[in-house]
């Protein structure tokens, strides 16, 4: 049983973890906007294309983008 | 319009010159919205940051004092494509949100808790059935102890707090039963420790907590929910004020910046913005929305007009003045005081439940401990005993019954377009069997519609209403929305008081009064029927007259229908002339109707009804229904209602049409069903466990099974509500 000495303030700290994980998060805003944090990750304009050095850059076709300039027509 | 407007009132100064504004943003719809929005008003010179919330379509925006002002963030958000409204947040919802973040993490601490305490407590379970050693469980239980103490008292104190404040106002609600039975879980389970006993009830404790608190998070979230969105409406809707300063200049202010002696300029096509009396001009101006009256009111200078009147044809200017006594505003008021008043809150159900549930469980387990004392036990396992029975019945599931089925219902309607202002509105809802409508606003729609617009040639109606979209007038408004094409004509003139004109291909229109196009002779002036108007247009040799009239919601002889078939009796209390609600009640098939009403009478039909036995669904818009919303039993405004009504109505519905008056209360018969269903389940549940804890065979197990099963039974039966779906479906497919 001496296996306990250890096992159980280490389930302790995981769980205490957990939880200060989460107070954290809940201070830090993160459930403040639920439904945004879903959408915001869908543009992906800020990728850069592979290999081009950044002058050269030229803006990618995205998804979003592509939305957009179709709003833009109507 | 050009006019500046004054925003002092919604923006926050920070230290170091910058200025803080929250924003509700119109037609944020998917996720390019938020890309175009913060990312055009971050490259703006002078903005700091913004940050669009997408959950409740609100925009916060930081910049600094010295480089920008305010009105400038709006212009442009509108430049970036949308509408953007200013809102006051820390007035609305700062309390709501405080509370919320609150709640969650009470319900973190108990979930950390349960888990850690439920890890120690099935060791202990199986170490009892198997070789665990007295001092290995010992430990175990002192574990469990040092991590349940604190985290009930933590995580307890919503239940607490309202505990005592119910026992102090000498009433019993839940959460006094709750309570009690955590604390003298908790007690028992501590001293029973201290005795190297074989069974503690830290785990049953917390687990109740828990599941409690779950619930709790879920309700208040809905709640907010809905509120935010109804405050966001409150944001679109807000009107402003055109005031004169001293100097003439005028200023757009928003409504509740205006003061008692305030000079304001109403444009024609405005709304007034607050109660006051003419001094300059001559108009006509349209009180359906404060008396129900459809006929235009002819006003000059020492006429005293109430907000939310529309102006027709000239402009005007008002002073604001308080409401004097014996205008309609000031009985408004009063009646309204008496109906808040003289309202018997009916006990809600979970509050009646409450009220025997209580006394009968603490009888229960005091005649359990003198029973077994009776019976020759000690002390001790007698109170053991009589603390078990209170544990297992602590009302986890009963507290659960009605706000899970609350929370779910609430979602439903919230997805039908019905926005509730109260969480037991549902079971008011529930129990109507008489439906009471208000004409003006409510069955016909809020704004008049052109009654013969399929009768005249389209490409001359298209002119026409293209012509309209340069007018301020109200009528001109109502033809613009039949243009197809959005774009004004060119160089178009308006006359005030007479028309528009403007050059359309080559020839001249005229859009306006018969006297201005030249039309004297042919075609009725105004109103020889009552409640129509028309407007006349002429091009190029070829004329047309519009009659603009107020028309029926567009579904509302099918829901009165529906209504009818669900048993519900149909009234109409109207405070318009009998010959305007006649015409209506004939082509809806309703016989009993009343007209020209004054609000103490729409009161007094109510009690009526009452005194009758019957409970009143109150369905209205202006501010003179304002008193009969508060008085009835539960109420219902549309979206496009005065303030003051929506207010004391219990839930706000949004479009325009009627069906969801027709799901509100389908949506509430079958919550209110699921209601007693899972009240049936809690004491059935009670009735089967609380035999066991009288015997004295409850273990900690049995508690937690028992308790953790009948909460999840309760929950999902409260999920059947979703079955409304039925409704939603119809929503849908009706647009």
């Amino acid at each position: 049983m001496n296996v306990l000495v250890y096992l159980v303030p280490l389930a302790l700290l995981l769980g205490v973890t957990g939880l200060a994980a989460f107070l954290w998060s809940l201070r830090n805003g993160q459930y403040d906007d639920m439904d945004g944090a879903a959408v915001r990750i869908l543009p992906d304009d800020d990728v850069e294309p592979p290999g081009l050095p950044s002058a050269t850059r030229t803006p990618i076709v995205t998804m979003a983008g592509a939305a957009e300039r179709m709003d833009r027509r109507e | 319009m050009a006019d500046a407007i004054d925003l002092s009132r919604f923006v926050k100064h920070g230290a170091a010159g910058t200025a803080h504004m929250t924003l509700a943003v119109e037609g944020v719809g998917c996720a390019s919205c938020i890309r175009k929005i913060e990312g055009g008003l971050k490259q703006i010179p002078g903005i700091l940051d913004a940050r669009l919330n997408f959950t409740n379509r609100r925009l916060a925006v930081d910049w600094c004092d010295s480089e920008f002002d305010a009105a400038r963030v709006i212009e442009a958000v509108e430049r970036i494509g949308y509408r953007a409204h200013p809102f006051d947040l820390e007035r609305m919802e700062a309390d709501e949100a405080r509370r919320a973040k609150w709640l969650l993490k009470c319900l973190a601490v108990a979930g950390f808790a349960v888990m850690n305490v439920m890890l120690l407590s099935v060791s202990v379970w199986s170490g009892n059935a198997g070789d665990m050693t007295p001092q290995t469980r010992d430990l175990f239980h002192w574990l469990s102890a040092l991590i349940a103490l604190p985290a009930a008292g933590y995580a307890g104190q919503p239940f607490f707090q309202s505990a005592l404040a119910a026992i102090r106002a000498r009433q019993l609600n839940m959460d006094v039963p709750i309570s009690l039975g955590v604390v003298l879980a908790l007690g028992m389970s501590l001293v029973e420790t201290a005795n190297h006993a074989e069974h503690a009830y830290f785990d049953s404790a917390l687990m109740l907590l828990f599941f409690l608190l779950c619930g709790r998070h879920l309700d208040h979230a809905m709640r907010r929910k809905t509120r935010a969105v109804a405050a966001n409406l409150a944001a679109l809707k807000a009107e402003f004020g055109h005031r004169i300063k001293e100097s003439g200049e005028v200023v757009r202010v928003p409504v509740e910046a205006l003061k008692a002696g305030d000079r304001l300029l109403v444009r024609p096509g405005d709304r007034v913005p607050a109660d006051g009396t003419v001094i300059g001009g001559t108009s006509e101006i349209d009180e359906s929305l404060v008396t129900g009256e459809t006929m235009r009111r002819p006003i000059s200078s020492g006429a005293s007009v109430y907000a939310g009147s529309l102006n027709f044809s000239g402009a005007l200017t008002i002073k604001v003045s308080t409401a004097g006594p014996g205008t309609l505003i000031d009985e408004v008021e009063r009646l309204l005081n008496k109906a808040i008043e003289t309202k018997s809150r009916t006990a809600r159900l979970a509050d009646r439940a409450a009220r025997w549930y209580a006394p009968v469980v603490h009888a229960t387990a005091a005649l359990t401990a003198a029973g077994w004392l009776i019976a020759g036990a000690s002390v001790h396992d007698a109170i053991v005993t009589a603390i078990a029975v209170l544990i297992i019945t602590c009302p986890c599931a009963l507290a659960l019954a009605i706000p899970a089925v609350q929370v779910v219902a609430s979602s439903v309607l919230f997805r039908c377009g019905i926005i509730l202002n109260c969480g037991d509105a549902i079971e008011r809802l529930a129990e109507v069997d008489t439906v009471v409508f208000d004409k003006t606003g409510t069955l016909t729609l809020p704004e008049p519609r052109i009654e013969n617009a399929a009768a005249v040639d389209p490409a001359l109606l298209e002119k026409a209403a293209r012509l309209a979209l340069s007018s301020h007038h109200p009528l001109a408004a109502t033809l613009a929305r039949e243009a197809r094409q959005r774009t004004p004509c060119e160089g178009a003139v308006e006359e005030p008081g007479r028309g528009v004109r403007a050059i359309i291909d080559g020839r001249e229109a005229r859009l306006g009064s018969a006297e201005f196009c030249g039309l004297d002779d042919c075609a009725p002036t105004r109103s020889d029927e009552e409640g129509v108007s028309f407007i006349s247009f002429v091009h190029a040799g070829r004329s047309a007259v519009f009659a603009v009239r107020q028309a029926l919601r567009p579904d509302a002889a099918s829901v009165v229908n529906e209504l009818r078939q669900c048993g519900l009796d149909i009234v109409i209390l109207s405070g318009d002339r009998p010959s305007a609600v006649a015409p209506v009640a004939v082509a809806l098939g309703i016989l009993k109707w009343t007209a020209a009403l004054k609000p103490a009478d729409k009161i007094a039909a109510l009690d009526r009804q009452k005194a009758a036995g019957r409970h009143v669904l109150m369905i209205g818009d202006g501010v003179n229904d304002a008193p009969a919303l508060a008085a009835a039993h539960v109420s219902m405004s549309p979206i496009g209602a005065a303030q003051i009504a929506q207010a004391h109505a219990d839930a706000v519905f949004l479009g325009d049409r009627l069906l969801p008056v027709v799901a509100a209360i389908s949506v509430a018969r079958q919550a209110r069903r699921l209601m007693s269903q899972n009240l049936g389940l809690a004491v059935a549940y009670n009735a089967a466990a609380v035999p066991i804890a009288i015997a004295g065979y409850v273990t900690p197990l049995i508690a937690a099974v028992a308790m953790s099963g009948s909460s999840l039974l309760v929950t999902c039966n409260a999920l059947r509500a979703r079955r409304s779906a039925a409704a939603l479906e119809r929503m849908d497919a009706a647009g």
